[in-house]
């Protein structure tokens, strides 16, 4: 069974938000967690290492068919884009896309197609719109959208699309963001866990 | 006009029915042509399809079947546009750099070397390999196989021109390679485009050749497979490595991709890992 996924899109100031949320995260945390973050050319190798001190979740860079794990935090690797398959990763270097590789798009409509609602998307800081018609994919497909409160993300620009793309996205802080995914371990099963909470409205 | 949510209804039927047309088109193009994608990764190959359908300006998958059953133009246009031909040169040079270090000195003992680039694309990987072989003084006694499925990038490799704009950015790689000379040696400059130089290619083979459907064609010392495998399935994958390992002399080396692993298939005990970070593994059952 593939665990639940947690898919996070980050862009310029990605880093920055990215260690304020996993701060917090349990080193039981029963989700798993895709990260691309944009021109992470040189600042992937360290995002890993920052992440991996922060929490006490693993960390690192999948491999081609690597197993998805619960538990387990994985960054896409730089010039790669990384797609999900079923319960398993997968990669390719078509062109860019939104002028990026990896890019956010390939990864959320691929999570889509594979886990329909078994997902959360994330659309964090950044400046251009890459993730936001992935984020609606998501979201057409029944999973949760989140977003970055645009009045704190450094960069609006991306959560902004995001949120024309997804006018039901739920808009939060990066702290919310963080409470959201403490709750997935709370919640005995992900899905009603969080759709009792309070998205009624999803 | 139409409610909102009716749309929204909709779109999730568009997606259904493309999950039905993608392998109808594989089986098709496969029957057809006899090019075989049907154990392609599918999320990837999906996207490639939707951008030929885009692309030929038809409006659903079952349009491009269509055409592409009926017109070889159209195929070639497909092939171009679902095999991904994404290179350049010195991709990664950590690993050329490694390859100088650890393999070079083995394949220093042998008299003669073949070389089989598998899905050498637009031939840049062969041309960088050539350049690094004849700076360790071993170009003369490599016989190289440069072999892909898409005939446009085997006519484009065996021209051996590239834009020029390319080639600040190879300077970089090929400087990062502890390269001994200076990469503009290599080429000669035109208008908009270089021409690699005649005699790295004069021991090159190109040769269309299909991993999925191709048998093995001769034993190798050294095996290049980048970035291939990774728009393959798992059982495909596991098909493609046996195919390798039949192609290999008893110490021969493979090379893989930098997301790509041994780790991953039941081939893992057939080599030891030269490099294990650089994908570099050498034969050793
Ligand atoms: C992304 S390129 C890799 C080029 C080079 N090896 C590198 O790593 O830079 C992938 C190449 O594999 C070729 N290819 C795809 N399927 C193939 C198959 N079944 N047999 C042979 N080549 C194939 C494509 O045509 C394309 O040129």
């Amino acid at each position: 069974m593939t665990p639940h996924l947690v898919v996070i899109g980050a862009s310029l100031g990605g880093l920055e938000a990215l260690r304020v949320l996993f701060r917090e995260l349990p080193s039981d945390f029963p989700a798993a967690i895709v990260i691309v973050q944009h021109r992470a050319m040189e600042e992937s190798g360290e995002l890993a290492m920052l992440l991996g001190e922060a929490g006490s979740l693993s960390v690192g860079f999948p491999l081609d068919k690597e197993r998805i794990l619960a538990g387990h935090v994985y960054i896409a690797p730089p010039n790669y884009h990384l797609l999900v398959e079923e319960d398993h990763f997968a990669f390719s270097l078509d062109a860019q896309e939104n002028h990026a590789r990896p890019s956010i798009d390939v990864l959320f409509e691929s999570v889509a197609d594979a886990c329909g609602p078994s997902v959360t998307g994330i659309v964090l800081t950044g400046t251009g719109q890459d993730g936001a018609r992935g984020l609606a994919t998501i979201h057409r497909r029944g999973g949760l959208a989140l977003v970055q409160s645009p009045r704190e993300a450094r960069a609006p620009q991306m959560p902004l699309a995001a949120l024309e793309a997804v006018p039901d996205a739920r808009q939060l802080t990066l702290e919310e963001i963080g409470q959201w995914l403490f709750q997935l371990r709370i919640a005995e099963s992900f899905e009603c866990g969080l759709r009792n909470a309070d998205c009624g409205s999803f | 006009m139409i409610p909102q949510s009716a749309i929204r209804n909709l779109k999730p039927e568009i997606d259904n029915i493309e999950a039905i047309e993608v392998p109808l088109l594989v089986e098709a193009v496969y029957r057809r042509w006899g090019y075989d994608f049907r154990d392609y990764a599918p999320a990837s190959l999906k996207r490639r399809i939707r951008r030929a359908v885009a692309s030929e300006e038809l409006p659903s998958v079952s349009a491009l079947q269509e055409r592409v059953l009926r017109d070889e133009a159209c195929l070639q246009r497909f092939l171009d546009q679902v095999t991904v031909s994404v290179t350049s040169m010195f991709r990664d040079p950590g690993f050329y750099r490694v390859f100088r270090q650890l393999a070079v000195p083995l394949l220093k003992k042998r008299r003669s070397l073949r070389i089989w680039h598998a899905g050498c694309a637009g031939g840049e990987e062969v041309y960088s390999m050539a350049i690094l072989l004849h700076e360790e003084g071993l170009l003369d006694r490599a016989r190289f196989y440069a072999t892909d499925l898409n005939p446009a990038a085997l006519d484009a490799a065996r021209e051996g021109i590239y834009p020029l704009e390319t080639m600040k950015e190879y300077t970089v790689n090929y400087q990062a390679t502890a390269g001994k000379g200076a990469f503009s040696e290599y080429y000669q400059a035109g208008h908009g485009h270089v021409v690699m130089r005649a005699d790295l290619s004069k021991n090159i083979v190109w040769a269309q050749h299909n991993l999925v459907t191709d048998a093995s064609f001769n034993e190798f010392h050294l095996i290049l497979c980048r970035n291939v495998m990774i728009y393959f399935n798992a059982s495909l994958q596991e098909r493609v490595h046996r195919l390798l390992y039949d192609s290999l002399a008893k110490d021969g080396l493979l090379v893989l991709g930098r997301q790509e692993s041994l780790q991953l298939t039941p081939h893992e005990s057939c080599y030891q890992a030269l490099d294990s970070r650089e994908r570099i593994y050498q034969r050793i059952g």
